[in-house]
């Protein structure tokens, strides 16, 4: 069931490449087996604790749900939902692949954008969907982005991104590749406007996403545990014929090396983030 | 050859082929290289530095793959660390400071993939080249030599202009890697090659490029006079622009839109 394709065992990448299917769970089941401690979770109890086991191993989250568990309630006003990519190459398969994508995610696109208010403090937010072909960037994903930041420009907020990216969408080629050059100019403009962008790197975040709007946040949050880099761990591995270091590419390695400045449970988010957009509004208060 | 798109990534890939330097010392005079990132170290795999376009001074940087196998080795076969891009943005920055045009030639396959370069931030340095370029206060003009391989090509081509040799192929994901990925096949480097469209052709057609350098005389003096004619006459124009990084923006920012379906 479409419903629990978030429900999936930790990021894959190293066995299955960027693009693997999500792995199908059996909706009957009413535990969840955690990757990490092994342990079986009833579904209600993690429902509850936002998919986050006892162990602290945090499940991949849809957007929607994310989206619900983040923002006040009733405040999200989504944007630009009907926005969707196209076959622009006439790329073979994309066009029934993305088809069966929209019915089993019940997503338009890989990316949920609106305004919302978190912790009462205003703001655009964009929140990407693993399971939308693993929030791979497309030219909406790209437009649905740029707009975004381009609306937050203009109406003076912060934004805040959650993100979950196997990359560019190669099916789009390299119009694909062109949104990594948009996004990060309207990014840029958000930043000269003076205006606060803080991003969440959440379970995978990698590649195009990650060499665009997902590095180029004031403050960068990852979730624990996440998996965070350029290039796929597997090509990694096939170039340069070595083992991987322990933790590589994880958010506490990519924070440990400077790149993240906090990793934030998501128990934790909420607050963070209000507190975050809170101290950036002082001028705007007074 | 040229006939399949994967018959261009070949060509493209050719070690005969003019590299970076050889465009920089034949177009350029007086090239003066300048190293290093301020930060780390120096990647051999990005070559900058001054020179004169003509008599105007010029920033240029070019992603060299070398030619001999020694020289490919000591460039890492033109795929760029993260201090690369950083030496490459530090330059930038110098040219916008003292108002000289900036012009990057391209050719790699993408930037790095290794454990280092990960550590040192490669989505980060190549990240911050995207940003920074897009309001960079000076004409830039990239010209694709041979390979365009996804953001680490793009790391240095958000630029007013953006040309491609005949035989260059610009791309999100090399054909192979495309062919795994989706066909779980790199034998399918062919199908993927054509899908992806990749050439010179389907790039001006996506409106991604500008102009199609002819390779008839490639390395020829013709060629290289030709090229210096063209940056010459182009940067006149962008000199002129009061609104360069305004059409620079409009640029990029209408790509893709034709893709999207907004109902």
């Amino acid at each position: 069931m479409a419903l629990f394709n978030f429900l999936r065992p930790k990021n894959k990448l190293e066995e299955g490449g960027r693009s693997s299917a999500p792995v199908q769970q059996d909706a009957g089941e009413p535990e969840e087996n955690c990757p990490n401690c092994h342990k079986d979770i009833p579904l209600s109890r993690l429902w509850a604790n936002n998919l986050v086991c006892s162990c602290g191993y945090h499940f991949r989250m849809k957007a929607r749900q994310r989206i619900q568990t983040i923002t006040d309630k009733g405040s999200f006003h989504e944007m630009y939902p009907r926005m969707k990519s196209g076959n622009p190459l006439n790329f073979p398969g994309y066009k029934e692949k993305i088809g069966t994508v929209r019915v089993a995610s019940g997503e338009e696109e890989a990316v949920v954008c609106g305004t919302a208010s978190i912790g009462r403090q205003r703001c655009c937010l964009f929140v990407m969907e693993p399971g939308f072909m693993m929030g791979s960037m497309g030219s909406a994903v790209g437009e649905k982005i740029t707009l975004l930041f381009e609306y937050a420009v203009e109406h003076r907020l912060p934004v805040v991104g959650f993100t979950v990216s196997g990359g560019a969408r190669m099916q789009e080629g390299l119009l694909s590749l062109m949104q990594m050059a948009k996004t990060s100019a309207a990014v840029k403009r958000h930043s000269d406007a003076g205006l606060l962008y803080t991003a969440v790197l959440t379970d995978p975040t990698t590649g195009g996403v990650t060499a665009s709007f997902a590095m180029e946040a004031d403050i960068i949050l990852a979730e624990p545990g996440a998996t965070i880099g350029f290039a796929g761990a597997r090509v990694i591995k096939q170039t340069t014929k070595k083992a991987l270091p322990e933790g590589f590419q994880t958010a506490e390695t990519v924070m440990e090396h400077g790149f993240a400045d906090s990793i934030v449970p998501r128990s934790g988010q909420k607050r963070f983030l209000a507190e975050l957009i809170k101290m950036h509004n002082w001028r705007a208060i007074i | 050859m040229t006939d399949t798109a994967y018959g261009r990534v070949k060509l493209a890939r050719d070690s005969q082929r003019p590299t970076g330097l050889d465009y920089i010392r034949k177009i350029f005079k007086g090239f003066i290289e300048l190293h290093g990132d301020r930060r780390y170290s120096d990647d051999p795999a990005i070559v900058g530095g001054i020179a004169r376009l003509n008599d105007q001074p010029v920033t240029v940087i070019a992603i060299e793959k070398g030619h001999t196998a020694k020289e490919r080795t000591h460039r890492n076969f033109g795929a760029p660390q993260p201090e690369g891009y950083r030496k490459a943005l530090r330059l930038m920055k110098q040219a916008e400071k003292f108002g000289r045009p900036v012009i990057c030639f391209v050719d790699t396959s993408g930037a790095y993939c290794g454990v280092g370069a990960e550590e040192r931030g490669q989505g980060q340095a190549i990240a911050e080249n995207l940003m920074e370029m897009s309001t960079l206060c000076v004409p830039v003009i990239t010209i694709l030599i041979g390979e365009g391989g996804s953001g680490g090509a793009l790391a240095l081509a958000v630029a007013d202009r953006v040309w491609m040799l005949q035989n260059a192929v610009y791309s999100v994901i090399s054909p192979e890697g495309c062919a795994s990925i989706l066909w779980k096949d790199p034998e399918k480097a062919e199908t993927a090659a054509a899908s992806l469209k990749l050439t010179a052709e389907d790039a001006k057609s996506l409106g991604v490029i500008e102009r199609i350098l002819s390779e008839n005389d490639i390395g020829k003096k013709e060629f290289y006079d030709r090229i210096r004619m063209m940056l010459t006459e182009e940067l006149e124009e962008l000199t002129r622009d009061v609104d360069l990084t305004q059409n620079r923006y409009d640029r990029f920012r209408k790509l893709g839109q034709s893709a999207v379906i907004k109902e």
